[in-house]
């Protein structure tokens, strides 16, 4: 009989070698006669693990990680197959603590299951919620997801339900669900886990869409960082098309939907919608100014609902568990889970779903175990490019859309990018603007020169040249950008530069760095 | 590197014609002409505004909007390193300074040989293994620099 062992494909795991690991595992095999089937899944999100391996032993799937390819023979004398001791052992996933203390909703399945086998997918709970909706009818869909609290994940957190009924509500033959996968902040890698690890949530939760709001049509606009994700979301679909999910006849009802998927080019600001849906359209990834909304006026014209994945992917499980089930997780106004990114300098980094309301402390010291370095925390970037810096005195804020909000900060997508003591706050102020700069589609001038101008002042700064003055200058410079950006990338990065100037004043002011340095 | 990135008007023509009925085809075709030459010619410009109805001026617009779309090949090598923030946080900075020495050029730029183009880009969403790396579609975390000096200077 043949043993199963499973090693990730998801991008982070085969970036640490994760291929060579499942080549190694195959040819040893086939070296020692033994046979083994590899099936390759999602990553669990313990990154610091990875490449993480499992083997299904009589009692269950165990683990062992991080294991490089040059240690698979060391496994293999271990009697890894069935569960053998071996330095790299950690045992059953679900008993680390840092699997055991998460609420998995959305990311259920992510790891557990071989992402393109829909059998498998169903066996695991999938499907549930598309069966529910198509038993419930668009109305009754439509008031479970608007019941369930839940918000917009891609950032803006707008409540999903209001959405989607100003586009069912909206007369027009043909309407869209767009999937945003453009994913460019930094610190962010939860749209592509689950695109990698778990395809089918994300087209259950694009296809309910449809049903809720009455389009038929839905593009996944992914960018093209994801090579990984790209492929398996197009094989996925294809499967999907087999399997009777996607199509004229969505699980044999009355209801057609089907969906492909497009790929970005490099623009960080293609994940703004309206500069997506441009993009889409074939063109410059100009933003649109709003309104029109894209609810009524999106894609080639027609009413218009783009989500987030995480946004989408968080439907299915709302439908097959129910609205209540949902909202009765959370804090204050941000309800469910929230798949957080532990990233940048932090000893457990990677994906961790819980209920809104833990503590910026909890997640960075408790879940994260403080620095990879080993050196003090010193500043954590909460967001993405956009979002504030926070000081540990800022750590008892529970992650909340408001409370985040009345703090300075933001939520964002969810990342949470940890920096140790060595950090230079200036500099990463310095490099908000740099990237405002590369990133801005040019619309509006406060974006697209005073993001210039941001750079010239803080290197002025860094040179140690009039400092106060610059600092005003600065101030005002941001207040420009903030109030003339049509958009949240110049009307943002005041964020995390005015965050970085209010709770680390001392780098603004430190020795004089030399040109070498600032550049 | 390979024979493939050879401009071939007629298979331009043919890999135009199988996009071109795509609903807002330009960003899919681009894509597919720069992967079967390296890169956008002035000639595959003009080719792809009279399939889509465009003007010239327009598909410019759209090439020169997108970072991933060039308009001048590329070295044999393409090293993509990530300047992000979580990359940052892990020494991402340091490395590329270090790569920009070794090989003696700068952001955008291709060494004398022909062998390597350094190019930044903004998050791999390997934030949780930084610092992060592409080479030549290939995925690097943890990314060092004598690793990837290796990567783009042992392989042909
Ligand atoms: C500069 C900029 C970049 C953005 N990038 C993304 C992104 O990568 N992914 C995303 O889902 N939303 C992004 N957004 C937010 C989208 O405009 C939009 O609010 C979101 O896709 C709506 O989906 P949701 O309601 O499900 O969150 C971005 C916004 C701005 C201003
Ligand atoms: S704020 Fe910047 S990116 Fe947004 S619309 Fe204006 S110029 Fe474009
Ligand atoms: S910040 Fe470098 S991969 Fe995300």
């Amino acid at each position: 009989m043949s043993v199963r062992a499973f090693v990730p494909l998801d991008s982070a795991a085969v970036a640490l070698g994760a291929d060579d690991v499942a080549d190694a595992i195959a040819r040893e095999a086939l070296t020692r006669g033994v046979a083994v089937t590899i099936t390759r899944t999602g990553s669990h999100g313990m990154h610091w693990l990875e490449p993480l391996v499992e083997v299904e032993t009589p009692k269950g799937r165990t683990a062992y990680g991080p294991i490089k390819a040059a240690e698979v023979s060391g496994l293999f004398d271990a009697d890894f197959l069935a569960g053998g001791k071996h330095a790299r052992a950690v045992g059953p996933v679900d008993d680390l603590p840092f699997m055991k203390a998460q609420t998995r909703l959305t990311f259920a399945r992510c790891g557990r299951i071989d992402p393109l086998s829909i059998e498998q997918y169903r066996a695991a709970g999938g499907l549930k919620g598309l069966t529910q909706a198509l038993t419930l009818g668009p109305d009754a869909t439509l008031a479970a997801v608007t019941a369930s609290g839940l918000r917009g994940r891609g950032g803006a957190g707008f409540p999903t339900g209001v959405k989607w009924k100003t586009v069912r509500d909206a007369k027009a033959g043909q309407k869209y669900i767009v999937c945003n996968a453009d994913e460019g902040d930094s610190g962010t890698f939860s749209d592509r886990m689950i695109m990698e690890g778990d395809p089918f949530t994300v087209i259950e939760g694009m296809v309910i869409a449809g049903i809720a709001t009455g389009a038929t049509k839905g593009y996944i606009y992914i960018r093209s960082e994801y090579p990984v994700a790209v492929g398996i979301m197009n094989r996925a679909i294809e499967h999907a098309r087999a399997a009777r999910v996607l199509g004229d006849a969505v699980m044999n009802s009355a209801h057609a939907f089907d969906m492909e998927v497009r790929v970005g080019a490099g623009a960080y600001v293609c994940g703004e919608e309206t500069s997506l849906l441009e993009s889409l359209e074939g063109r410059r990834g100009q933003v649109r100014a709003k309104p029109p909304l894209p609810a009524h006026h999106g894609l080639f014209g027609k009413p218009t609902a783009v989500n987030n994945v995480i946004s989408l992917a968080s439907v299915p499980a709302i439908l097959a568990e129910g609205a209540d089930k949902y909202k009765s997780l959370g804090a204050g106004r941000s309800l469910g889970t929230i798949p957080i990114q532990l990233a940048g300098n932090v000893k457990h980094a990677g994906l961790y779903e819980a209920p809104f309301g833990m503590t910026l402390g909890q997640i960075v010291m408790d879940i994260g175990g403080g620095t990879a370095s080993g050196r003090p925390v010193r500043a954590v970037q909460v967001g993405g490019p956009l979002g504030a810096y926070f000081p540990v005195s800022l750590f008892d804020t529970p992650f909340d859309y408001e409370a985040f909000t009345a703090k300075g900060g933001l939520i964002g997508h969810a990342g949470v990018v940890v920096f140790d003591d060595t950090v230079d706050l200036a500099r990463q102020a310095r490099f908000a603007m740099e990237f405002c700069a590369i990133e801005s589609c040019g619309k509006c001038t406060p974006c697209r020169i005073g993001s210039v101008r941001g750079q010239e002042v803080i290197d002025r700064i860094l040179k140690g040249i009039a400092v106060d003055e610059q600092i005003a200058l600065l101030e005002d410079l941001c207040s420009t950008m903030k109030l003339g950006s049509l958009c949240a990338l110049g009307g943002f990065v005041p964020y995390p530069v005015l965050s970085a100037l209010t709770h680390f004043p001392e780098d603004f002011r430190a020795r004089p760095r030399s040109l070498a340095d600032v550049a | 590197m390979s024979t493939a990135l050879i401009w071939d008007e007629k298979r331009a023509g043919e890999i135009i014609d199988a996009h071109k009925s795509m609903a807002g085809a330009t960003l899919p075709v681009l894509h597919a002409l720069q992967a079967a030459f390296g890169h956008i010619t002035e000639r595959a410009i003009e080719m792809v505004a009279d399939a889509l109805n465009l003007s010239r001026a327009e598909v410019h617009g759209v090439v020169s909007f997108y970072h991933d779309f060039r308009r001048a090949p590329a070295g044999a090598h393409v090293l993509k390193l990530c300047r992000a923030e979580a990359c940052q946080a892990v020494g991402a900075d340091k490395l590329a300074a270090t790569l920009r020495e070794t090989l003696g050029i700068d952001w955008h730029e291709t060494t004398a040989d022909g062998r390597v183009t350094l190019e930044p880009v903004f998050c791999l969403g390997l934030c949780s293994c930084g610092p992060a790396a592409m080479v030549d579609g290939k995925l690097v975390g943890r990314a060092d620099a004598k690793g990837l000096t290796a990567l783009v200077r042992g392989k042909t």
